[in-house]
C-alpha cells in the first residue's frame, strides 16, 4: 500500500501524457476546441458584432469571456469519449490488474481536460489579443480568472468522466456533450440578459454560465465582482463535488 | 512454494447465475496450463478473479503465495494479465505503448525495455507506427508484449488466440512456449482444445460451474472409451475426449 501511495503522481503523469497524446494526435479535437470557438468569436466579432448593443466599447471585451467557456464546453464530450473507449477496450481492465493506485487512471483523464483547456484557452486568449483584446487586470485578476476556469474545467470533466464511464454505447458517452454545448449559447456570454423575453431571461440568468461569464467579465475589466463571484464558485464546486463523488462511485463498482 | 495457483472450492454467482459452483485445482510453478471450455462457461470470470479484478463469493484463492482478498498488491506486484480483447492503445504507437507500461512497472529504462521486447515479438519494423495501423495478429504480439513488461513470473492469457489466423496462432504458439522456457508460468483459457493440447502440461475442463476433469493430455486420453479406439486408427483428440467426458456428465 505504502509503494503504491508514493508513486500516485509518478503514474498519474503516465496517464496524463498519454492521454495529451490523443488529444494532440486528434485534429477532430485539435477543432473542436480550438478552431471553433476562433472562428465563432470572428463571427461574432466582424460579422455580428456591429448590431450587437454589449455596452462595452469594445465587443471582443465583452465576447472573451463567453468563447472561453464555450472552448471549454466543446471539450467535455472527448473526455467522455476517451473514458468510455478505455473502459470498453480493456485499458482500464489491464491498468487495474497492475501495481498502480486505481485513481491514478481516471485522474489521467481529468488532469488532461485541464492541460489540454489550458492550451486551448491560451491560444484563444493570444487571437483575442490581435483582434483587439485588451484588459486592465492586474496579475491578482487574472489568477482569479484562471482559478474559476480550472474549476469550470474540472465540474464539466467529472461530470463527463460519469457519463464516460456509465454509458453504454459511444453515442450515449457523448451525448453528455449537447446539453452543455447549449449553456454558454442561453447566458449573457454573447448580448446582455435584458434583451431577453421573460423565460429565457430566467433561466438564462440563473443558470451557472451567466455568474461565470459575468465574474471572468468583472475581474477582466477591472469592476468589482459583487456577489457574481460567490455565485460562481458555489455553482462550479458543488457541481465538481456531486459530480466527483458520483464518478469515482461508478468508477470503483466496476474496477 | 510449489504451486503458482491454488484454487479450493471457488464459486461466484452474477445475481442469478450461479457461474462458478466450487472450482479446484493447482498450477504447477513454471509450468503451461490451460483452462478449457465452452463459451460461458465462466472462463473469464476465473481469470479475473485470479488477477484481483474481482471478488469471489466463496473460496480460497492464493495466488504467488498471496490470499487474492487480503493482499491484492502484492498478487498485481507478481502477475500480468492479457485480457480476452486485445487492451492496447491504438492512438499510441507500439514502443509507446509498451514503454508506457514500462514506466507504470516504475522500471528504470523504458526506453531499453521497450526496444528489447519489439525485437522479441518481431515488431521492431513497425514499431514507430500507431497501434491502429496493425493486423490481428500484430496486435495480440503487441499486447502480449506488454503483459511481459518488467518479466513478471505468472501471466494470465484469456483466450488469447480467438480470432486469429492460423498463421498469426502457430507464431503466437511459438511466443508462449519461449516465454515458459524461460521459467514464466503460464495460465491460459482457450475454446480450441487443438491448442490445449499444443501447449498445455495440464489441461482443466470446465464445464456447468466446476472442474470435471484435469490432467496432462495423456491422462485425458486415457479417460477416452478404450472400446472406441478399437475402431479409430488416428489418436483421439483432444476435442473427442472433451465431447465424450461432457456427453458422459450429461447423460
Ligand atoms: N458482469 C457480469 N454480469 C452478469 N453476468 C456476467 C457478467 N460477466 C459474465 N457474466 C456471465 O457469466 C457467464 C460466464 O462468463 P465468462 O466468465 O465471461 O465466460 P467465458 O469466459 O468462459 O466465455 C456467462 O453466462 C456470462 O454471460
Ligand atoms: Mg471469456
Amino acid at each position: 500500500m505504502e509503494t503504491i501511495k508514493n508513486y500516485f503522481f509518478a503514474d498519474m503523469s503516465v496517464m496524463l501524457g498519454r492521454s495529451m497524446r490523443h488529444v494532440l494526435r486528434s485534429m477532430d479535437t485539435i477543432i473542436t476546441v480550438t478552431i471553433m470557438p476562433i472562428a465563432m468569436m470572428l463571427l461574432f466579432v466582424y460579422v455580428l458584432g456591429g448590431a450587437i448593443q454589449s455596452g462595452t466599447d469594445n465587443y471582443v471585451d465583452y465576447l472573451l469571456p463567453g468563447i472561453l467557456l464555450i472552448a471549454i464546453a466543446n471539450s467535455v464530450g472527448y473526455v467522455s469519449y476517451r473514458l468510455f473507449n478505455d473502459v470498453q477496450r480493456g485499458i482500464f481492465e489491464r491498468f487495474n490488474s497492475m501495481p498502480i493506485a486505481r485513481s491514478a487512471a481516471i485522474w489521467g483523464h481529468i488532469m488532461t481536460s485541464l492541460v489540454s483547456n489550458l492550451i486551448s484557452l491560451t491560444v484563444i486568449i493570444i487571437v483575442a489579443l490581435i483582434m483587439g483584446f485588451r484588459s486592465p487586470a492586474g496579475i491578482l485578476a487574472w489568477l482569479a480568472v484562471a482559478g474559476i476556469l480550472a474549476l469550470f474545467t474540472l465540474a464539466l470533466a467529472w461530470i463527463a468522466a460519469i457519463a464516460g464511464l456509465s454509458a453504454k454505447s459511444v453515442d450515449g458517452a457523448t451525448a453528455i456533450a449537447y446539453p452543455i454545448h447549449f449553456l454558454p449559447l442561453i447566458s449573457s456570454a454573447f448580448v446582455p440578459t435584458a434583451t431577453m423575453p421573460g423565460p429565457v431571461r430566467a433561466f438564462a440568468e440563473n443558470q451557472p454560465v451567466t455568474s461565470i461569464v459575468e465574474t471572468i467579465r468583472a475581474l477582466l475589466s477591472n469592476q468589482p465582482v459583487g456577489n457574481e463571484i460567490w455565485v460562481a464558485l458555489a455553482w462550479c464546486i458543488g457541481i465538481m463535488l456531486v459530480a466527483y463523488i458520483i464518478a469515482m462511485r461508478v468508477y470503483k463498482k466496476q474496477a | 512454494m510449489q504451486n503458482s495457483i491454488q484454487v479450493k472450492g471457488l464459486q461466484k454467482s452474477y445475481k442469478q447465475l450461479h457461474v462458478l459452483k466450487g472450482v479446484d485445482f493447482e498450477v504447477e510453478k513454471g509450468s503451461i496450463f490451460a483452462l478449457l471450455g465452452s463459451n460461458g462457461t465462466g472462463k473469464t470470470t476465473i481469470v479475473r478473479i485470479l488477477s484481483t479484478l474481482l471478488k469471489q463469493d466463496s473460496g480460497n484463492v492464493t495466488v504467488n503465495g498471496f490470499d487474492v482478498l487480503l493482499k491484492p498488491e502484492s498478487v498485481r506486484q507478481s502477475i500480468s494479465l492479457t485480457g480476452q480483447f486485445a487492451a492496447i492503445d491504438e492512438v499510441l504507437t507500439g514502443r509507446e505503448n509498451i514503454t508506457m507500461i514500462a514506466r507504470l512497472r516504475h522500471l528504470s529504462n523504458p526506453r531499453q525495455v521497450a526496444a528489447d521486447l519489439l525485437e522479441r515479438i518481431g515488431l521492431t519494423d513497425a514499431a514507430d507506427r500507431r497501434a491502429s495501423t496493425y493486423s490481428g495478429g500484430m496486435r495480440r504480439r503487441l499486447d502480449i508484449a506488454m503483459s511481459l513488461v518488467g518479466n513478471p513470473p505468472l501471466i494470465f492469457l484469456d483466450e488469447p488466440t480467438t480470432g486469429l489466423d492460423p498463421e498469426a496462432r502457430i507464431e503466437f504458439w511459438k511466443i508462449v512456449k519461449e516465454l515458459s522456457g524461460n521459467g514464466t508460468t503460464v495460465f491460459l483459457t482457450t475454446q480450441y482444445l487443438e491448442e490445449a493440447e499444443q501447449l498445455a502440461d495440464k489441461i482443466a475442463i470446465l464445464h456447468e460451474g466446476r472442474i470435471i476433469v484435469s490432467g496432462t493430455f495423456a491422462e485425458l486420453k486415457q479417460l477416452f472409451p478404450p472400446t472406441q479406439v478399437e475402431y479409430i486408427e488416428k489418436q483421439p483428440t483432444l476435442e473427442e475426449i472433451f465431447l465424450a467426458i461432457v456427453g458422459k456428465k450429461e447423460k
